[in-house]
């Protein structure tokens, strides 16, 4: 679960990060009224939303006069704004943060992750920060600094040193860094994180170390324990249909094709589209219905996937184990009558209780497509969509 | 033989006295799985599917010598389920639960080293269907019947895809000696490395089918380990040739993050140490059976 900048600064503040001095605004009016609030005459408007890059897609503004910030204020709000990591719906805009303006004189990155290689957690850091991780990665490897945390014992302060020395840090800044650094690793473990970047963690003018943005992400799993967490969820920054279905117990993924798929288990699910995609189709999502499904949580994946306009054919792939054929026949069935499908529908039922399941389909009289075979029902599938693949 | 488990191995249920538990550990017996006891907190002294329930693992593994462990653990307590498994002796560990936090598993991890080689605990899972030698017994959520006996061994993170894998080899007259799911999850017990290891010197396993998916270094590490040290064919699968990068695509772990981590990367990895990467996913029995035509002929 993604948090927004705001929220990330005010946790990593808590565990004795520095930030800029800043608000949030939900209209230019209040605003304008931060930037006074703030004092000086730099500041920086940044639109909230759960994205990177938003400074190359024009979210982040620097003005001068409260009146600019008012006036920059209303261009972002209720703007969908597009970067490279949103998709081409980009992202809502409802909530600004004013920042007083930073004298940067160096940046550097900082990122906290689970490295599943070694399956625990992974500092990477660098001197030269302020662009993705992935450029960095890519047009300067050689900067990037690794840093293994043993869970048992936690980030040793020899090892926070190692890091700001290996950073060409000196002087007062080291201690700065260990405590950015031992402050970050706490925020990560006592929060069940997946990820806290500061990119750019800068040295300003007078020599401190602040962190200028802030991005954290936290484990879904954990949240049950995190209420303080899960309180900061934005809903508006989420697909309204992946959201739909997460609430269900689905998971959804929409993605740009035209066949629907309905499938039990992650794996069986990605097969599943990359068989369509063999046989020429474009799947139009990822969903998984989850084990032991009954009939009523077939019917919301139906309404789920029917809910993307593109979608003109619909495959669904079963093979039962702790799930059964016969409660998923009974859905696909409930789906036709309660909503009024028209669209083909392409169902292969394997494993427990097939035989069951194939009578209802079978018995039902319903126009549906019986296949006994993942390549059939592909092949079928594409073979009913509505238009032609595109050449 | 096979690995993991066989018609000789004790295995005590975790959670038996609830009804996933008890539904599965029924499965379980009826299929000639050694089922000795059930392990629930406060049950202790009671009787499920006519086998004794104790309060802790460490009294069941006293009380009848069980050396491997199924967990019915919800998630928030599945690691601690774990933890004390290990402490008290068991060897196999099977854990189907999904949704357990990345932190708890990475204490897992930790606290299974603390214990000498000859004592340490394998974990399959969490997040997995679980481990069947057909014929022999299982311990997971597998329907048992789609397994035909045999001599290939398979391992996938994902269940259902293990299933249909099975059901193809089944088709094509091709039997199982053990199929291990190690799970979806980012971090989990066993990875395909360690089960190719137990394939490897199994002298009931004459190849093995590996089936991967995007997300995480695994498959990697599995390939520089045929290339090194296996002298039996390994035919591989991987799923998530169509998906996008950055989205996690239902499993936790099954997200690109990473250089080498997409399902084309990862054929490439494959195919490169000699590895027989089935083009689709209803090709997987075909390959298999390709490749054991080829070894008999040669």
């Amino acid at each position: 679960m993604d948090i927004h900048e705001h929220q990330a600064k005010e946790i990593l503040a808590g565990f004795g990060v520095p930030v800029p001095r800043g608000g949030v605004a939900y209209s230019p009016e209040q605003a304008g009224y931060r930037a006074r609030e703030l004092g000086g005459d730099a500041w920086v408007v940044k639109a909230q939303i759960h994205s990177g890059g938003r400074g190359e897609a024009g979210g982040v503004k620097f003005c001068n006069t409260e009146n600019e910030v008012r006036k920059c204020a209303a261009e972002l709000f209720g703007k969908q704004l597009v970067t490279k990591q949103t998709g081409p719906a980009g992202k809502g805009v409802f909530r600004l943060w004013v920042e007083e303006a930073s004298d940067i004189q160096q940046e550097l990155y900082l990122g906290f992750v689970l490295d599943r290689k070694t399956e625990r957690i992974m500092i990477v850091a660098s001197a030269h920060g302020g662009m993705e991780i992935e450029d960095l990665a890519e047009k300067d490897p050689d900067s990037l600094r690794r840093m293994i945390v043993d869970p048992a014992v936690g980030l040793a302060e020899f090892q926070a040193r190692e890091l700001a020395f290996s950073l060409g840090l000196s002087g007062g800044q080291v201690a700065q860094m260990v405590n950015v650094l031992r402050a970050c690793y706490r925020a990560y473990r006592d929060l069940d994180a997946m990820m806290v970047e500061i990119n750019p963690l800068v040295i300003r003018g007078a020599g401190e170390l602040v962190a200028l943005d802030a991005k954290m992400s936290f484990d879904t799993n954990a949240l049950y324990r995190r209420p303080e967490v899960s309180a900061l969820r934005d809903p508006s920054q989420e697909d309204p249909r992946e959201a739909m279905a997460a609430d269900n117990g689905l998971a959804y993924v929409g993605l740009d094709g035209d066949i629907g798929c309905i499938i039990n288990g992650a794996g069986l699910a990605m097969a599943t589209m990359d068989m369509i995609k063999l046989a020429g189709g474009e799947p139009a999502n990822f969903l998984d219905i989850g084990g032991g499904a009954g009939p009523d949580r077939v019917c919301k994946a139906f309404r789920t996937v029917l809910s993307d306009p593109n979608v003109s054919v619909i495959l669904v792939n079963i093979f039962a184990g702790i799930n059964r054929c016969d409660w998923i026949a009974e859905g696909v069935v409930q789906a036709y009558r309660e909503i009024g499908l028209n669209l083909p529908v392409v169902v292969r039922l394997a494993g427990t209780n097939v035989a069951e399941g194939q009578e209802i389909l079978r018995a039902s009289g319903l126009p549906i497509t019986a296949s006994d075979t993942l390549a059939e029902a592909a092949d079928a599938a594409v073979a009913m969509r509505a238009q032609p693949a595109a050449a | 033989m096979a690995i993991l488990i066989d018609e000789t191995t004790k295995v005590v249920v975790q959670g038996m006295s609830g009804r996933i538990g008890k539904f599965h550990a029924a499965e379980m017996i009826e299929n000639d799985t050694n089922v000795v006891a059930g392990v629930t907190p406060g049950k202790g002294g009671t009787t499920v599917l006519d086998r004794p329930v104790f309060n802790t693992v460490r009294e069941a593994v006293e009380a009848t010598g069980a050396s491997a462990s199924l967990m019915f653990v919800p998630p928030p307590f599945a690691a601690d389920a774990m933890m004390e498994a290990a402490d008290a002796g068991i060897r196999t560990a099977v854990c189907v639960a999904d949704g357990i936090p990345a932190q708890d598993m990475m204490r897992v991890k930790r606290f299974l080293r603390r214990y000498p080689r000859d004592r340490k605990m394998r974990l399959i899972g969490p997040n997995c269907a679980g481990v069947i030698s057909p014929g022999k017994g299982f311990m997971g959520i597998m329907p048992p019947h789609i397994y035909a006996p045999g001599r290939v061994g398979i391992v996938g993170r994902s269940g259902t895809l293990g299933y249909e894998a099975a059901s193809q080899l089944q088709a094509l007259g091709i039997g199982v000696s053990t199929s291990v799911g190690i799970g979806g999850d980012p971090i989990n017990g066993s990875s395909f490395r360690d089960i190719l290891e137990l394939f490897e010197h199994d002298p009931d396993t004459d190849a093995v089918m590996m089936i991967g998916e995007i997300g995480g270094p695994q498959e990697a590490e599995a390939a520089a380990y045929v290339r090194d040290h296996m002298t039996k064919p390994v035919i591989a699968y991987v799923a998530g040739l169509s998906a996008p990068k950055g989205r996690q695509m239902g499993h936790a772990g099954a997200i690109i993050s990473a250089f080498g981590e997409s399902a084309q990367e990862k054929v490439e990895m494959l195919n490169a140490v000699g590895i027989s990467v089935a083009p689709n996913p209803s090709a997987m029995g075909a390959t298999v059976a390709d490749v054991l035509a080829r070894q008999q002929a040669a």
